[in-house]
C-alpha cells in the first residue's frame, strides 16, 4: 500500500521504518499493534534485495517451519524444506499485503540527520520528520572485497556474491572462489558442476552438519536453546557478529555441504588469500589451523547436543551419537596460483558483506561503520536498529529470530515516543 | 608463585592480558608498537644481533636489558658455527610464540598446564639458496610443530589451546602470511 503523500512539502510522522524487508516489515507490524503512527521507505519493491541481489539458485538454509514472522509464518505442507528465492519473496510479499504496511516503495533515504525532536529523513522523493527511526536496511548491503583485488590481471572476470547470479556469467577457465561460508560452499559446488576447475580459498569458517543424529541442525539448536544464547552468552561480540554463515545448503535431501564433500568432488581447497604478487596468488599457510579450529569447534557443538540428549533423557528418539570425518587436507596445500599457468579466468569474492549507511549523518557508528547498538536500541535516543546478526540473539541472524527483537525494539520505543511527549 | 594453587596458576597475568585489550580498544593509538633489532657483521657468515628497545603504548620502551644473539652458519658449510643459523631463528620464534600463546589462552580457560614442550621441523631444499634449481625457494617448504602437553583437561580442550594460539600468533602469521619487507642501503 502506498501512503498519500505531496513531493512539495516535508511530511512527519511519529516514526520511520527504513526498509521493507522481513525486518522493516516485523517493526511495522508490531508498530501497528501498538497503534504507534509510522510509515516504511522502501528503496526499491518489497523485499527488494531478496529480488535484486542473490544468485538464481539460493535456498534458505533454515527450514520452512522457521520462517516465523511476527503475526505469520509458513503454512505450506513442507515444512522441513527449504524456500527458493522466489518463494522468500512471496513470503515476504504476502506479509506485506496482510498486514497492510504502510509502505512507500521507490523511496531512496539520501540522509538521516539529527533534529532538535528526532530525525529529519531526506529522500528522492520529499523530506520526512519523524521522532524515532527504525533501521532496518539490512547487514548485506555492500561486498567486502579485500583490496588486493584491484592487483589482479585487468583480463580476469571478477563477481562478488552479491551480483553473481549463475555459472553462465563467467568466462570459460578455472575459478577462485573466496570464502568459505554457506555462500562460498554453494557457489563453488555450483560452478564445479557447471564444468570449471574450482579451487575454494579457505580462512575461518564455521562447520555445521546439515543432519546430526537424525535431524535438521536448526531443530538442534532450536531445541537445545543455543538459538536462544543471548548477549550476555557470549564473550566477544564483535567477534561473534563477523563470524561467516554456517556451511549449509538448503537441499530436500539434506545434503551435507562441508569441505571434504568438496574436495572429494574434485574441488582444490587453498588457505586463505592473503595477496597477489607477480601475477601470483598468494594464499595463507595456515588452511590446517582454520580447518583444525572448524573442527574442534563443530564438535564442541556435537558434545553439547549429546549432553542435552543425555540430560534430558531422551536417547531413544534420536539415531546414536556419532562424530564426523575431520576435514581433510593436503598434506601440503598449494600456497601460490599462477594465474596464466593454471587458466584462472574468474574470482568470485564471497567475502562478507557490511551495511552502507553512507546517508546516516548520525555520530552513531563505530570504526567499522556499523551502528553502535545495545540489541537493537542504537546508542542515539529514539534510534533503532533490527536484522543484524546476533542483534539480541543468536537467532537473530536468521528470519525467525526478527519477532523477538522486533517486538522488544518496538517496546523501548513506544517507551521513548511517550516519555518524550 | 603460590603454593596453595586449588585455582590454575600458569604464570600468565591474564586479568593484565584482559585489561591492556580493553584499553587498547579504546586507544587504537596505543596498540600501535614498534620492534628493532640491530645486527653488525663479526666475520665470515657470522653476525650479531641485539635487541633491546621497541617503542609501544605511545613511548620508548625497553627490554629489562640488551639480548645480543649470534647468528653464524654451521661447520659443514666452512662457516665457524658462532650460532644457530638465521633460519633456525624462525623456529625459536615460532615455538616460543606458539608456548606463550598456550600458557595465555590455557590461564584465561582455567586450565592447569603440568608440562609444554614442543619439537620443531622444518625442511629446507638447498637447491634454492645455492641457485642449482630457480623452481625450489629459499627458504623452508614446510615447518612441522609437535606439541606434547600434560595439562588437567580433556584431548579436545588441548587441542583448542593449541589451534587458538595459532590464531592469535604473531610469528606463526608472519610465517605463513606474505609479509612486505624492504631493505634499503645507507
Amino acid at each position: 500500500m502506498s501512503v498519500a503523500f505531496s513531493e512539495i512539502y516535508d511530511h512527519s510522522v511519529d516514526t520511520l521504518v527504513i526498509g521493507a524487508g522481513h525486518a522493516g516489515l516485523a517493526a511495522s507490524y508490531c508498530l501497528t499493534q501498538r497503534s504507534i503512527d509510522h510509515v516504511v521507505l522502501e528503496r526499491g519493491e518489497v523485499a527488494n534485495s531478496w529480488r535484486h541481489e542473490r544468485w538464481d539458485s539460493l535456498k534458505l538454509f533454515t527450514p520452512n517451519w522457521q520462517a516465523q514472522l511476527p503475526g505469520y509464518g509458513y503454512s505450506g505442507n513442507d515444512p522441513d524444506g527449504f524456500m527458493a528465492v522466489k518463494d522468500v519473496i512471496d513470503f515476504i510479499d504476502e506479509y506485506a499485503v496482510r498486514n497492510n504496511a504502510p509502505i512507500q516503495t521507490s523511496t531512496t533515504v539520501m540522509a538521516v540527520s539529527l533534529t532538535k525532536t528526532g530525525y529529519r529523513v531526506e529522500t528522492n522523493r520529499g523530506t520526512w520528520h519523524c521522532r524515532s527511526i527504525v533501521i532496518a536496511s539490512g547487514a548485506c548491503n555492500s561486498a567486502v572485497i579485500p583490496k588486493f583485488a584491484e592487483s589482479l590481471p585487468a583480463d580476469i572476470r571478477q563477481l562478488s556474491a552479491r551480483d553473481y547470479r549463475n555459472p553462465g556469467q563467467l568466462k570459460e577457465g578455472a575459478v577462485i572462489v573466496v570464502g568459505a561460508s554457506a555462500t562460498g560452499l554453494q557457489l563453488a559446488e555450483e560452478i564445479f558442476r557447471a564444468g570449471h576447475a574450482v579451487t575454494l580459498a579457505t580462512g575461518e569458517h564455521v562447520r555445521l552438519p546439515r543432519l546430526y543424529r537424525g535431524r535438521d541442525i536448526q531443530w538442534w539448536m532450536h531445541a537445545t536453546g543455543l538459538l536462544d544464547e543471548g548477549l550476555a552468552d557470549i564473550d566477544d561480540i564483535n567477534r561473534v557478529r563477523r563470524l561467516p554463515s554456517p556451511q549449509l545448503v538448503g537441499s530436500h535431501r539434506h545434503d551435507i555441504l562441508d569441505l571434504n564433500a568438496l574436495t572429494g568432488l574434485g574441488i582444490r581447497l587453498v588457505g586463505r588469500w592473503m595477496a597477489v604478487n607477480n601475477d601470483v596468488a598468494q594464499f595463507s599457510g595456515s588452511l590446517p589451523n582454520v580447518c583444525a579450529l572448524a573442527d574442534l569447534k563443530m564438535n564442541r557443538l556435537l558434545n553439547a547436543i549429546d549432553q542435552w540428549v543425555e540430560e534430558t533423557g531422551r536417547s531413544d528418539e534420536f539415531e546414536p551419537s556419532h562424530r564426523f570425518e575431520s576435514t581433510r587436507i593436503d598434506e601440503l596445500p598449494c600456497l601460490g596460483l599462477n594465474f596464466e599457468k593454471e587458466n584462472i579466468q574468474n574470482v568470485i569474492w564471497a567475502t562478507g558483506y557490511r551495511p552502507d549507511y553512507s546517508w546516516l549523518n548520525v555520530p552513531v557508528l563505530d570504526k567499522k561503520g556499523w551502528i553502535k547498538h545495545q540489541g537493537g536500541v542504537a546508542d542515539t535516543p529514539g534510534m533503532y536498529v533490527l536484522g543484524m546478526p546476533f542483534l539480541r540473539c543468536r537467532k537473530s541472524s536468521f528470519i525467525h529470530g526478527i519477532e523477538d527483537d522486533a517486538r522488544f525494539v518496538t517496546d523501548h520505543l513506544d517507551n521513548y515516543l511517550k516519555k518524550e511527549n | 608463585m603460590s603454593e596453595i594453587t586449588n585455582i590454575t596458576n600458569n604464570g600468565v597475568n591474564v586479568e593484565a592480558l584482559l585489561g591492556a585489550r580493553e584499553a587498547l580498544t579504546e586507544t587504537p593509538a596505543a596498540a600501535q608498537f614498534n620492534f628493532r633489532a640491530n645486527c653488525t657483521w663479526v666475520s665470515g657468515t657470522h653476525s650479531s644481533t641485539s635487541i633491546e628497545k621497541f617503542f609501544g603504548l605511545g613511548e620508548e620502551q625497553s627490554h629489562r636489558q640488551v639480548y645480543t644473539h649470534d647468528a653464524d652458519h654451521p661447520q659443514i658449510f666452512a662457516s665457524e658455527d658462532n650460532g644457530i643459523s638465521p633460519p633456525e631463528y624462525i623456529l625459536v620464534g615460532l615455538a616460543g610464540c606458539l608456548t606463550a600463546g598456550i600458557a595465555s589462552v590455557a590461564q584465561h580457560r582455567g586450565i592447569q598446564l603440568n608440562s609444554v614442550t614442543a619439537s620443531v621441523e622444518a625442511n629446507m631444499d638447498l637447491q634454492g639458496i645455492l641457485g642449482i634449481d630457480s623452481d625450489v625457494r629459499n627458504g623452508f617448504s614446510n615447518i612441522n610443530v609437535h606439541f606434547k602437553i600434560d595439562a588437567d583437561a580433556s584431548e579436545e580442550d588441548i587441542a583448542a589451546i593449541v589451534a587458538q594460539s595459532q590464531k592469535r600468533s604473531a610469528v606463526f602469521d608472519n610465517v605463513t602470511n606474505p609479509t612486505n619487507v624492504t631493505v634499503k642501503v645507507n
